[in-house]
């Protein structure tokens, strides 16, 4: 026990360290795949049939391969575009999650906007707006309130996938928790720091529920 | 006043022919298009609010040509957004913005337009004041002053569609159509939605009324068009159509519709 409470500050510093880095992670991939996902769903719903069919392709192929194969592919294939530090580590697994991340939300996407009634849009148009003031002005909020539950479960999934980035030795919060298997600043052979990784984990989708519980119940004034 | 010309519109899906030549005139009045489901009535009002484009013939607005098949000229975006705005359509379905409350669906339009058009060159508080107060009198024009700050999902179908007629006459169109308007209405809704349009029809206004009310057609509007299988197979003033139908189908169209009431 008393090697658990001198253990404890030492192992609690170096989690922090894992998880700032996976808050990094999730927060970089949210801001690159939350945008991206939109461009792939225009482009998938395009009436040009061969970007369409290209942006199918992608998407396909993103969603039907694992994102560690993904990491490694991105990481090794390009061997010398990156070097070995932890930097570079950090770029390849963004390049990874944001392309893997922006697949999956631009299935969301379509269906959000497909799910939009056409006469929205037609009441849009007889009304004189242009294309752009349609999506900006009557189908993007309709379209946010549709999506917010599938979008809150990606998100929460995505929380847990950072921990995927470990592959290519990127130290995230589960990188951080196993060193003191092996050993690390004087402690070795324990697993309880591993262990104790999910509570960041849990503590984190908690907030990440409770906002998106916040979003909904901000956008039920309307019904779509 | 306006005065519309729809001369030889076609329109095909397909190979599915839709409209076989559609011509009529009108300048002001309530014109009432009856007709059976499929026989293209709402498909004609889609066109002339550019909705549909039509395979071929012409829709002239006021001597001006909107639209000529003959002309093949492809037209921008802002091009068929303005021939549009000469019409207005009040949908079946109401097609409210969810989001926007019953002032905000009524101002969205203009308050758009005067940003586009940098406010006119005046000053945007002045602009936008006047399209509020416009919205207001609409609303009391349609009897839903009290419901200026509700959300659609607050009103019942009637009071819906009664917005949705405030929002197409803030627009002021030439020619303000209505399509099945009180359809998704349950019986005892229709009443007040008919009494508003009802209430538009002035020396001034020009309406277009795609409707199965054979009531409203016969005691409101001025002229009747009764559409079969995409053609106009009798068209006259109410009296014509309902107290002397010459056609056969026109007489068993309304036969039919007698026979339900």
């Amino acid at each position: 026990m008393n090697t658990f409470i001198e253990q404890f500050p030492t192992v609690i510093e170096a989690l922090n360290v894992g998880f700032l880095q996976t808050l990094k992670l999730f927060f970089v991939t949210l801001a690159g795949a939350i945008p991206l996902g939109l461009v792939i769903s225009f482009g998938s719903m395009s009436r040009f049939k061969p970007l369409s069919y290209v942006t199918k392709l992608i998407v396909w192929v993103i969603r039907g391969t694992p994102l560690m194969l993904q990491l490694l592919i991105v990481f090794f294939l390009p061997s010398d575009l990156w070097g070995g530090g932890s930097t570079s580590r950090f770029i390849a697994a963004s390049i990874a999650f944001i392309i893997n991340y922006a697949c999956y939300f631009s299935e969301i996407y379509r269906g959000g906007i497909q799910g939009v009634p056409v006469g929205q849009q037609e009441a849009g148009q007889v009304l004189g707006l242009s294309k752009t003031q349609i999506f900006f002005k009557v189908t993007l909020l309709q379209m946010i309130k549709r999506i917010v539950p599938p979008m809150s479960n990606e998100i929460i999934t995505l929380v847990k996938d950072t921990s995927l980035a470990g592959t290519i030795s990127m130290q995230e919060l589960i990188w951080a928790g196993k060193a003191f298997l092996k050993g690390s600043q004087g402690i070795s052979g324990q697993i309880w720091p591993l262990f104790f990784t999910g509570v960041y984990y849990l503590v984190f989708s908690a907030v990440l529920t409770l906002l998106f519980s916040r979003l909904e119940k901000k956008l039920s004034y309307f019904t779509v | 006043m306006a005065r519309l010309e729809v001369k030889d519109i076609f329109k095909s899906f397909g190979k599915t022919e839709v409209l076989k030549g559609i011509s009529f005139e009108m300048e002001g009045g309530v014109l009432a298009i009856i007709g059976s489901s499929g026989s293209g009535k709402t498909t004609l009002l889609r066109c002339l609010n550019f909705l549909e484009t039509p395979t071929s013939g012409q829709i002239i607005v006021n001597g001006e040509k909107l639209f000529d098949s003959s002309v093949k000229e492809k037209f921008s975006d802002k091009q068929i957004r303005k021939k549009r705005l000469h019409f207005g359509l009040v949908f079946q379905q109401f097609n409210l913005f969810p989001q926007y409350n019953v002032i905000d669906n009524i101002t969205l339009s203009p308050r758009l337009r005067a940003k586009t058009a940098k406010y006119y060159g005046r000053s945007k508080s002045e602009v936008l004041g006047e399209i509020n107060l416009n919205a207001v009198k609409l609303l009391e024009r349609v009897g839903l002053s009290d419901k200026a700050t509700f959300y659609p999902c607050q009103l019942s179908g009637g009071q819906q569609q009664r917005v949705a007629i405030a929002r197409a006459l803030a627009l002021e169109p030439d020619i303000l159509c209505f399509d099945e308007p009180t359809s998704a209405l349950d019986p005892e809704l229709t009443g007040e939605v008919l009494r508003v349009i009802k209430g538009l029809k002035s020396k001034d206004s020009t309406m277009i009324v795609v409707t199965h009310e054979m009531d409203f057609a016969k005691n409101v509007a001025d002229r009747v068009i009764f559409m079969a299988d995409g053609v106009i197979e009798e068209a006259g003033t109410p009296q014509d159509i309902f107290d002397n139908p010459k056609s056969a189908k026109t007489r068993a169209f309304l036969q039919n519709s007698l026979e339900n009431i």
